[in-house]
């Protein structure tokens, strides 16, 4: 009897679905001006067509000069701590500068780990008329690839990867994360007193991968007969997991760790717990965990390349440039913790090595 | 490979093993309450996640580390009785039931850690007790008794389980509950109210489990902090056989296992990270495959009862 | 919209009459859940400064409401059919698969390998391969936990929810070393993504400016074609006899775990194509959180649609739209996506528990027409 059920259940849903989808036509001769939201819809009865623009190509708004219009997509939460919550900052930042909501109007979609999601999601802003979508992970390359020239007008903006696709539309950007990374291991190395360090990372790719990288050098070129022990818990969000490997490196004599990925708070925690344990942070302050053993973070700062992004866009270049946030061009800083007493001459020794990664005198590879 | 198995590395993979099998012990065990009932309750980890964060909001602005705890367990409770009222008073699908109610669990706490904290924080967490006399055994004293309180509750859950099941009255109703409830219900046994009871004590574990994450192991909350540790629980459920000290050995052999592959990757023994993070999972299926005596499943297991159908 | 005709017209062809009051109590029952739960979730949206009836209406609209909209909820659709596909066959059997996840990695992974080393291959001959060397692989990672369950009575359950762990974790190791893309090795960035795939291998876009892909297509064939196998052949009787009842089955001298290991099997070869239609379909290489969840989501949307293949792709439908439009409520008012995963949490739980009700109706007719049948004899 259950299978009848079901497919009365089946049905309405077909019902459903045949008594949306013909419904009105979006008439393309009324381009949306206001976002779907905007729309005033009494009642919760899905017969209201509330996409107008998805048929229509985007329509740029004629008086660009008011409010810039950014969104930005990210796959993890804003609230993380590292990746995302680095892009969200940045933006509400330069929100702030110019003047608020009224010079900058600013929407964000989170958590948006899937692909298809976010594919939809871009196509989506860019035909609200949107000027500047922000694609915040390189899983949706392809996703802007394909949706960018259906949008001329707009400017897109994606990373982390190089690759502008040859569109003249599209802006892409990376961080040099094994910059700071060397940076952080010139440091730990000097600070070390059991001459052993740990690093607690998530899955051997992309920044979490060059960052170590840079971090392994950064320790090399202090002391080469540090021991620098790498675990990988496979997974990005693995909290438990990844307390449990700062722990064990711990238990193992270490007493300088560091990581990335949004899990290392877990690494920092333990850390903490067990006291006289360094930390070094990447992609967003992490100074705050643990004010007394966090001894400095590298932080990814978005708001110079947002910023020349968008006064480019206003010059009318759309895209085409790809831009590394680097110690060089301020968009990679070394955030050191005021609450930590960073001896002088290990401050110096990373003064040092920033000068030498600015003016190329010493080389970090990825 | 050879120092793996030095002294020391074996104290911190042991150590480290008690630890990691505490949330796996509490969910499991409560979980293995619920299916004798008669129930899959594949809602474990939203429940986790829920308590998790009541129990790290509660901490974060009481510091009161009790209260966080009962916050916990009185959410796992309030979950409990939702999993009961559609999977037993109305009937419904369980395995359906469980992925909603996962479903639920994961937004809900999510949502309210962005509202209510927005970004990540610590606390202070149940430290750990050194317990007199017994902690200052060496070796063995360092691996089992210098924890915090919710790991030796977890232990103690193990002995006090077996016997409500296996030797009250009330964890034979239970269990006969779970085998065929319409004799039981011919018996007077209210099956409903039985399975009611049993959903919770699940719950209110798998509340305890959450807290023991955020307020004793990893002293935070994050998104989805737990990262699918429930169904992993409720797997252990099946790999002990419905039985409390099964449960432990499967939490012990996973947990183990997973110390030890740090310990691995810690001392650079030369395999890929990745295979060796794979070694809990692959061990712990090798284990029950090899193992010969397996329990028979409580026989109206994921089967809603109704008076009157056989 | 093929799929949206193919299950009543199946259906209806073979019942003689439709009991009008029936389909209303069952089309009534289940809203009247959802809108419990909606308004539970109304009561969080005031609780967050928005409007529950803007948002509702978007996320109603968001699928439901145009053209594209609707073609990306049949995207979503499509993996959740698949995978959907796979529970109806090992549910039938009585096996629960929990394994749909790693099935799906397995696929995938297949459909990122397979089309690189055969790239001069025409696009038809490459795009059918792989799809089988997909369903290939899905169908071993299903097999190694049915062949457990056969021989050696691991409980399935435990051993699928490890291999989606293993599976993960595979995935991370092929794709760090031999399946990463050399274009992010060369520009120094070593993201976690294949090579993108040569554009023969690609299944062709249906509908301009949005991913639906042939794939869709693929699954409602798919549908009757496993409808077909669980009600036309002997195998499909088989592995239904078993799921009804294993020692009646015993007794008819069934081989009850080779029936269920294949319904196993076959799960995870179905979840495979799942992975293979994300690849080959919509990504067009391997990247992280390529499952998008659909292993689990694929069982709530079987379990709605009855066990029944057809019954499935409705379903499918329906969640592939809500997923579309939580979306959009995320982006149109601004409220946390995890808001959205609670109120579908709450939206499945109360929809499964007011199936009490119309089960109660049809027991309830079911008496009426045998006594109209006795008054009418």
């Amino acid at each position: 009897m259950s299978i009848k059920r079901m497919f009365f259940v089946g049905l309405l849903i077909c019902m459903l679905a045949a008594a949306c989808a013909p419904a009105p036509a979006p008439a393309p001769a009324a381009p949306a001006e206001k976002p779907a939201a905007a729309e005033p819809t009494k009642a919760p009865e899905p017969a209201k067509p509330t996409e107008p623009a998805a048929a229509a190509p985007a329509e740029k708004p004629a008086a660009e000069a008011k409010t810039i219009k950014i969104a930005v997509i990210m796959p993890s939460a804003t609230t993380d701590l590292a990746f995302s919550q680095s892009m969200y900052s940045a933006l509400k930042a330069i929100q702030t500068e110019m003047g608020g909501e009224k010079a900058m109007e600013l929407k964000y979609t989170e958590n948006m780990f899937n692909v298809p999601d976010a594919a939809a999601a871009i196509r989506d802003y860019a035909s609200q008329g949107f000027d500047i979508v922000i694609a915040h992970g390189s899983q949706y390359g392809a996703s802007v690839q394909e949706i960018a020239p259906d949008f001329p007008d707009t400017t897109f903006a994606w990373g982390t990867d190089v690759n502008t696709f040859g569109l003249k539309n599209v802006y892409a950007y990376t961080a040099a994360a094994e910059e700071g990374g060397y940076i952080n291991g010139v440091m730990a190395a000097m600070l070390t007193k059991s001459k052993k360090i740990g690093v607690t990372g998530p899955i051997e790719v992309g920044d979490a991968k060059t960052y170590i990288d840079g971090f392994s050098q950064g320790v090399a070129s202090v002391d080469p007969k540090i021991e620098i022990s790498k675990t990988w818990t496979g997974s990005f969000s693995d909290v438990a997991l990844m307390t449990e490997a700062a722990k064990t490196h711990i238990a193992a004599g270490a007493d300088a760790l560091t990581g990335s990925s949004q899990s290392v708070v877990g690494s920092i925690g333990a850390a903490k717990e067990k006291g006289g344990v360094l930390w070094f942070g990447t992609q967003a302050d992490q100074a705050s965990l643990a004010p007394e053993l966090v001894v400095a973070s590298q932080v990814y700062d978005w708001t110079g390349m947002l910023k020349e992004i968008i006064a480019k866009r206003a010059e009318g270049k759309l895209g085409g440039d790809k831009y590394v946030l680097q110690l060089k061009n301020d968009g990679l800083k070394i955030a050191f913790n005021p609450d930590y007493k960073l001896p002088d001459d290990v401050k110096a020794a990373a003064q040092k090595a920033i000068d030498g990664i600015k003016d190329g005198s010493i080389k970090v590879e990825p | 490979m050879n120092q793996v198995f030095t002294l020391g590395a074996i104290v911190g993979i042991l150590t480290s093993a008690i630890r990691l099998a505490t949330p796996y012990l509490y969910a499991g065990i409560g979980e293995a309450f619920a299916q004798s009932s008669g129930v899959v309750n594949l809602g474990v980890d939203g429940i986790m996640l829920i308590s998790a964060f009541s129990a790290f909001y509660v901490v974060l602005n009481t510091g009161n580390l009790w209260l966080g705890l009962l916050t916990a367990i009185l959410v796992g409770l309030v979950m409990g009785l939702l999993m009961s009222l559609i999977s037993v008073t109305l009937k419904a699908e369980q395995g359906i039931s469980g992925i909603g109610l996962h479903m639920f669990g994961l937004g809900l706490s999510s949502l309210l850690f962005n509202v209510l904290v927005g970004t990540v924080k610590t606390i202070t967490g149940f430290p750990s007790i050194k317990i007199p006399l017994l902690g200052d055994i060496p070796i063995v004293g360092e691996i089992f008794f210098n924890h915090s309180i919710l790991v030796y509750g977890a232990f103690l859950l193990v002995p006090v389980a077996w016997w409500i099941l296996d030797k009250t009255s009330w964890g034979l109703r239970i269990k006969s509950v779970g085998q065929n409830p319409a004799a039981a219900d011919s018996l007077g046994v209210s099956v409903d109210r039985t399975r009611y009871i049993s959903v919770c004590i699940g719950a209110m574990l798998a509340g305890v489990a959450g807290a023991s994450l955020s307020i004793s192991l990893l002293d935070l909350f994050q998104d989805n902090l737990t990262a699918g540790m429930g169904f992993i629980a409720v797997a252990l459920v099946y790999f002990g056989g419905w039985k409390p000290l099964g449960i432990m050995g499967g939490a012990l052999l996973f947990s183990t296992v997973n110390a030890f592959q740090l310990w691995m990757q810690v001392l650079g023994v030369n395999i890929p990270s990745d295979v060796a993070v794979m070694l809990p999972y692959l061990l712990t299926i090798a284990a029950l495959a090899v193992t010969v005596n397996r329990a028979r499943q409580p026989a109206a297991l994921n089967k809603p009862f109704e008076r009157g159908e056989s | 919209m093929p799929s949206n005709d193919a299950a009543p017209k199946g259906r209806a062809a073979r019942s003689s009459s439709i009991d009008w009051r029936t389909v209303v109590v069952n089309i009534a029952i289940p809203l009247a859940g959802m809108l419990i739960a909606l308004t539970i979730g109304a009561i969080l949206l005031v609780f967050l400064n928005v409007n529950p009836f803007d948002a509702y209406a978007v996320l109603m609209g968001g699928a439901f409401g145009s053209w594209t909209g609707l073609a990306q909820a049949l995207v979503k659709a499509t993996p959740l059919l698949l995978v959907g596909l796979g529970i109806c066959i090992a549910f039938r059997a009585s096996v629960i698969n929990i394994g749909g996840e790693g099935q799906i990695i397995a696929g995938a992974l297949m459909a990122a390998w397979w089309p690189l080393q055969f790239r001069s291959w025409p696009g038809w001959l490459l795009i059918s391969t792989t799809l089988i060397m997909g369903f290939l692989a899905g169908s071993i990672w299903g097999f190694i936990p049915g062949l457990l369950k056969a021989r050696l009575k691991v409980n399935e359950i435990l051993s699928t929810v490890m291999m989606n762990s293993i599976a993960a974790q595979l995935m991370n190791l092929l794709i760090r070393g031999p399946l990463i893309d050399p274009a992010g090795v060369a520009a120094g960035t070593y993201l976690a993504q294949s090579e993108r795939l040569p554009a023969n291998a690609w299944l062709p876009r249906l509908v301009p400016q949005t991913l639906l892909n042939a794939g869709a297509i693929v699954a409602v064939i798919l549908a009757v074609v496993v409808y077909i196998f669980l009600w036309r052949t002997t195998i499909g009787y088989r592995i239904r006899a078993v799921g009804l009842n294993p020692d009646a089955s015993r007794y008819a001298g069934i081989n009850v775990p080779f029936y269920q290991a294949l319904s196993l099997t076959l799960a995870g070869g179905f979840a495979g194509l799942a992975g293979v239609v994300e690849v080959l379909g919509v990504q067009h290489r391997l990247l992280e959180g390529i499952t998008g969840g659909y292993g689990f989501t694929g069982i709530v949307a079987a379990l709605f649609g009855g066990l029944h293949p057809l019954g499935a792709i409705p379903a499918s439908i329906l969640f592939g739209g809500l997923l579309v439009g939580a979306d959009k409520m995320q982006r149109a008012v601004q409220v946390p996506s995890s808001l959205i995963t609670a109120i579908l949490g709450l939206v499945v739980l109360f929809v499964v528990g007011s199936s009490i009700w119309s089960k109660r109706w049809a027991a309830r007719r079911k008496i009426e027409a045998v006594k109209e049948s006795e008054a009418a004899g």
